[in-house]
């Protein structure tokens, strides 16, 4: 948008127009195709729009603008640690000596590259307590799934093969049971005790020798640290199954806990949460899963070695028959761990026991704000790690303003809304995380936002209903996006046009 | 501490609010037990001195090279637009559009991208996006196992072989069986998917089949007889797999038009950096019926209350936030920045634009077939082919090495990179983009001679 003017875009498509664009590439010679049996090739060029470049930029640059992010406010979404994206990241990340070099390339090419990420390995073995770490999957939800595979490569291996489920607390993230059901396993859901830990009783009923492993978040999906973690790690093995740590909340344990120390054999690690690596509106991300000493043989291939003369290699095809396979191709999304490497060294030890103090000093002072106010319900009420549950359910009995009209109402403040109907488990949930990069005044202002429109749903509940006002478009219609999927544009003219020059 | 905001002073109001005199405080929740030992790591480093310690790395990697590398990842020309565009925050700094109505920024570009690919792909379903071309290949195998009911696969040998193996990977997790079909080993069709044993396979009584993988261009840069494929696959009632590289869709046919199914592959070409891996982009496409069985985000256009045209996140149920364990993949942190790289790549350039980048990949490819064979180092196929091919290079790993001393990346070694595949044990796979140029090439076509005269000058001397 213009300072004035209206802000939403026509799509690049109704932009273009015939005999726009060109000059970015050289004509190729006419017979560049002669050679190409004819039924290989395309009747008509591709669709696509034709734009000038300054056309091109103002679209791009007008629709960014109707984003909310990091870069231009506080984003308080509860298990997404949207903390700082460090400018000098995407700089490192963009070297070209990182930037332009080719994945297959021989390793003799890619020393730097190499052994940046076996010094990132390092460095998260550290900090996790594991023995090693794949630095392959590239996400989360890609790094559950290496890890849960990893786990039923090792009951197979011994030989142990009625291990067929996985157990989940009913609070997890939709990936948990999403993936054992990829990796060919069973979910068998665990409901929380009512201080919003896992349910000890339903834990040692549910446990047993089908069980694979439990897959458990901490601190939890609700903010906290799971206190009985010792009990269930050791339920857990002594039943013969193995404990995989959800790390979406590594944010609120940094140097205060080590998975691997307290036992658990596999986790994995968001460096899109953690380690500041920018979320670009939905990714990427980077999922590095650490192991314990059982899952050792069973990582994925190829791993970053280093040799006795003190360079790196790849391992070769073939070369670790145990492994559990590729993930995906290549070594992994480098141009992420460049960025997360960049943000660890930053920090180093001093730096991130400091980051999770700060997100949790901030996450409690935020809570203790909105429970001093009475406008909330707040569930938990003891210390919280880096997020905590805030709930509407109150307010919706009074007045009927739900949860998802003070998200909205947030937004006409100025503020992204937290996480809200998540977990499952809470009625009306906000899910509220403000990291450890944002001020106190900020802290301050979202927390008399919030208070606010607790009052002005009693004093004025249709404006928090019809909630937001101010922004690009208002509350959609996505009953009828999802009845009558219309999922991409349709050129109205015939896309086909002679080429310009 | 580096980008955090609080002064000692913030931090003891903070403190003083909740009736804490330290922060430990706020950790007695931890079981004494299970505390952390301390962190062994470097202490902080300043920002200036980061800089200095990485642009060393960076030159740690061997720069300069005249490559000819490709074998899935292929360098291609970015206009600066489309980083200057990708580095304003309010593109990467976002996440997940999951409020709507202060994220039409990034909805719109994912419907733009949805509708660019399926222009490239002639499929109109485009999820938006998956990890890279393997993971995205490996999400077909699964639809088509879903959709069909059926629990098995067949995949060309000529796809590239991390796809196969991350396929195995995702195939296996799933207790589904994926078979390789293995190559025509000789005459004008060698190399390529041996369609008789497609055919075979598809009818040998054996658990039905419910989805054929070809690549196109396959890993060795061959065009496969796609529409014959396509036949043989539905005739048998299985789904077909197009594996592409979206390149060449601006002069090859698209997947629509020959009658695959499902179309995917890796997006890195379309302006995306090597970046040695990744992030990359995973393209996933397919045909309307099969809407309900695609894995990752949908956009869809609506309205809002106003009546405004709107961008939003749609058939969510296929989704695991919302279905868990009977969602149709655990996805969720997906490659969006990268949807959006491609997207402002195929715009800068357009339909002319990418028909010229693809053609001359193609003519630059003449070039070098022709200065290699004429360097002794022949084509080891003889089927068409676009911008790729393999080459007959005897002892390929060595000329390999001594062309790299000499600042040539010669392509790929086939010995090493694909073992199990005897039939090109001495080839080197090359290829040539819009980047290559003629003297480059001419460069090459010199060193090649040279080492091959070395070989057998030597070869003659040993005997």
């Amino acid at each position: 948008m213009t300072v004035a003017g209206p802000r939403l875009q026509p799509t690049i498509f109704e932009r273009s127009k015939p005999g726009r664009g060109g000059g970015k590439v050289a004509h190729p010679p006419t017979d560049a195709l002669d050679r190409i049996p004819a039924d290989q090739r395309r009747e008509a060029p591709p669709g696509l729009p034709e734009l000038s470049e300054p056309e091109l930029v103002r679209h791009y640059v007008n629709l960014s603008q109707l984003n909310y992010a990091v870069d231009t406010g506080f984003y308080p979404l509860g298990s997404c640690t949207m903390k700082w994206n460090p400018k000098v990241n995407e700089w490192a990340a963009r070297l070209p000596g990182f930037a332009g070099l080719h994945p297959m390339a021989p390793d003799a090419v890619a020393q730097g590259t190499l052994q940046l990420l076996w010094e990132l390995e390092q460095i998260l073995v550290e900090l996790s307590g594991m023995r090693a770490v794949t630095l392959q999957p590239a996400a989360g939800a890609h790094g559950e799934l290496t890890g849960i595979l990893m786990v039923r490569a090792y009951h197979t291996a011994r030989g142990d093969l009625d291990r067929t489920e996985v157990l989940v607390p009913d609070s997890a993230h939709g990936t948990n049971p999403a993936t054992a059901t990829m990796a060919g396993l069973r979910t068998v859901s665990i409901r929380a005790a009512p201080d919003g830990g896992i349910d000890l009783d339903a834990f040692r009923a549910a446990i047993g020798p089908r069980t694979a492993a439990v897959m458990i978040t901490n601190p939890s999906t609700m903010g906290l640290f799971e206190s009985r973690i010792g009990e269930l790690i050791a339920l857990v093995h002594g039943a013969g199954g193995l404990a995989y740590m959800d790390g979406a909340n590594l944010n609120a344990i940094l140097g205060r806990f080590k998975p691997g120390e307290a036992g658990f054999d596999v986790m994995h690690i968001n460096t899109h949460k953690t380690f500041s690596t920018p979320h670009g509106g939905g990714g990427p991300g980077a999922g590095p899963v650490g192991v314990g000493e059982k899952l050792l043989p069973y990582l994925p291939a190829p791993r970053v070695l280093r040799e006795a003369d003190g360079s790196f290699r790849l391992e070769r095809p073939g070369e670790r028959p145990t492994s559990i396979g590729r993930m995906r191709s290549f070594v992994g999304s480098t141009g992420v761990l460049v960025r997360a490497y960049a943000y660890l060294r930053t920090h180093g030890a001093s730096g991130l026991r400091e980051v999770t103090d700060d997100a949790v000093l901030a996450a409690n002072y935020l809570k203790h704000r909105l429970a001093e106010s009475g406008a909330y319900d707040v569930p938990f009420p003891g210390v919280c790690k880096h997020e905590f549950i805030a709930s509407a359910a109150s307010i919706k009995r009074d007045t009927g303003i739900r949860t998802l009209d003070i998200a909205k109402r947030l937004l006409d403040h100025g503020f992204h809304a937290p996480t809200i109907y998540f977990p499952l488990t809470v009625d009306e949930a906000m899910l509220i995380e403000p990291t450890e990069t944002e001020s106190v005044e900020t802290l301050d202002a979202f927390a008399d936002a919030m208070i606010e429109i607790a009052h002005e749903a009693g004093t004025d509940p249709e404006a928090v209903h019809a909630a937001p006002h101010d922004t690009p478009v208002r509350r959609l219609d996505e009953a009828t996006a999802a009845r009558n999927p219309n999922l991409r544009w349709r050129p109205a003219v015939g896309s086909w046009t002679p080429c310009p020059d | 501490m580096a980008y955090g905001p609080h002064t000692p002073a913030d931090r003891e109001r903070m403190l003083e609010a909740l009736g804490m005199a330290s922060v430990d405080e706020l950790f007695a929740d931890i079981p004494p037990a299970l505390r952390s030992s301390p962190l062994r790591l470097d202490p902080p480093e300043a920002e200036q001195d980061l800089m200095t310690r990485l642009a060393a790395l960076a030159g740690r990697n061997r720069a300069g090279l005249t490559s000819f590398l490709g074998a899935g990842a292929y360098p291609h020309f970015a206009p600066p637009l489309v980083d200057q565009l990708l580095l304003r925050g309010e593109w990467y700094t976002a996440y997940t559009p999951y409020q709507p109505e202060v994220s039409q920024g990034t909805l719109q570009s994912i419907y733009e991208y949805e509708s660019l690919i399926a222009e490239l792909t002639g499929l109109d379903v485009v999820s938006a996006s998956h990890y890279d071309g393997a993971a995205a290949t490996a999400e077909a195998a699964l639809m088509t196992c879903r959709a069909t009911g059926r629990g098995r696969v067949l995949v060309s040998r000529a796809i590239h072989p991390h796809y196969r193996e991350t396929l195995r990977t995702y195939m296996s997790g799933a207790g589904l069986a994926c078979e390789e079909l293995p190559l025509v080993e000789a005459g004008p069709a060698a190399g390529t998917t041996d369609l008789a044993e497609l055919e075979r396979r598809l009818s040998d009584g054996g658990d039905p089949v419910a989805g054929v993988l070809v690549g196109q261009p396959s890993f060795y840069g061959l065009l496969e007889p796609m529409a014959e494929v396509g036949r043989l696959a539905h005739a048998a009632g299985a789904l077909f797999v197009a594996v592409i590289e979206p390149v060449s869709l601006g002069v090859l046919a698209p997947p629509g038009s020959y009658g695959a199914d499902i179309a995917a592959g890796e997006g890195q070409p379309l302006g995306i950096a090597l970046q040695y891996g990744g992030p990359y982009l995973g393209i996933l496409a397919c045909t309307e019926p099969l809407v309900r069985q695609i894995p990752g985000r949908l956009v869809g256009l609506t309205t809002d209350v106003d009546g405004r045209r709107a961008f939003v996140m749609t058939l969510q149920a296929r989704e695991q936030h919302i279905r868990r364990e009977r969602a149709a993949s655990n996805i969720c942190t997906n490659q969006a920045l990268l949807a959006l790289a491609a997207s402002i790549w195929l715009a800068s350039l357009g339909p002319h634009g990418l028909r010229d980048v693809a053609a001359m990949g193609a003519a630059r490819a003449t070039e070098l077939e022709r200065a290699l064979a004429d360097a002794g180092a022949p084509r080891l196929h003889a089927a068409p082919y676009l911008n790729e091919f393999a080459v007959r290079v005897p002892d390929a790993p060595a000329v390999h090495r001594r062309l790299l001393e000499r600042g040539i990346l010669a392509g790929l070694v086939l010995a090493e990179a694909v073992p199990d595949q005897p039939a090109v044990a001495d080839g080197l796979l090359v290829c040539a983009t819009e980047t290559t140029t003629s003297a480059e090439i001419e460069a090459f076509g010199r060193a090649m001679a040279e080492e091959l005269a070395a070989t057998r000058s030597l070869a003659g001397a040993s005997r």
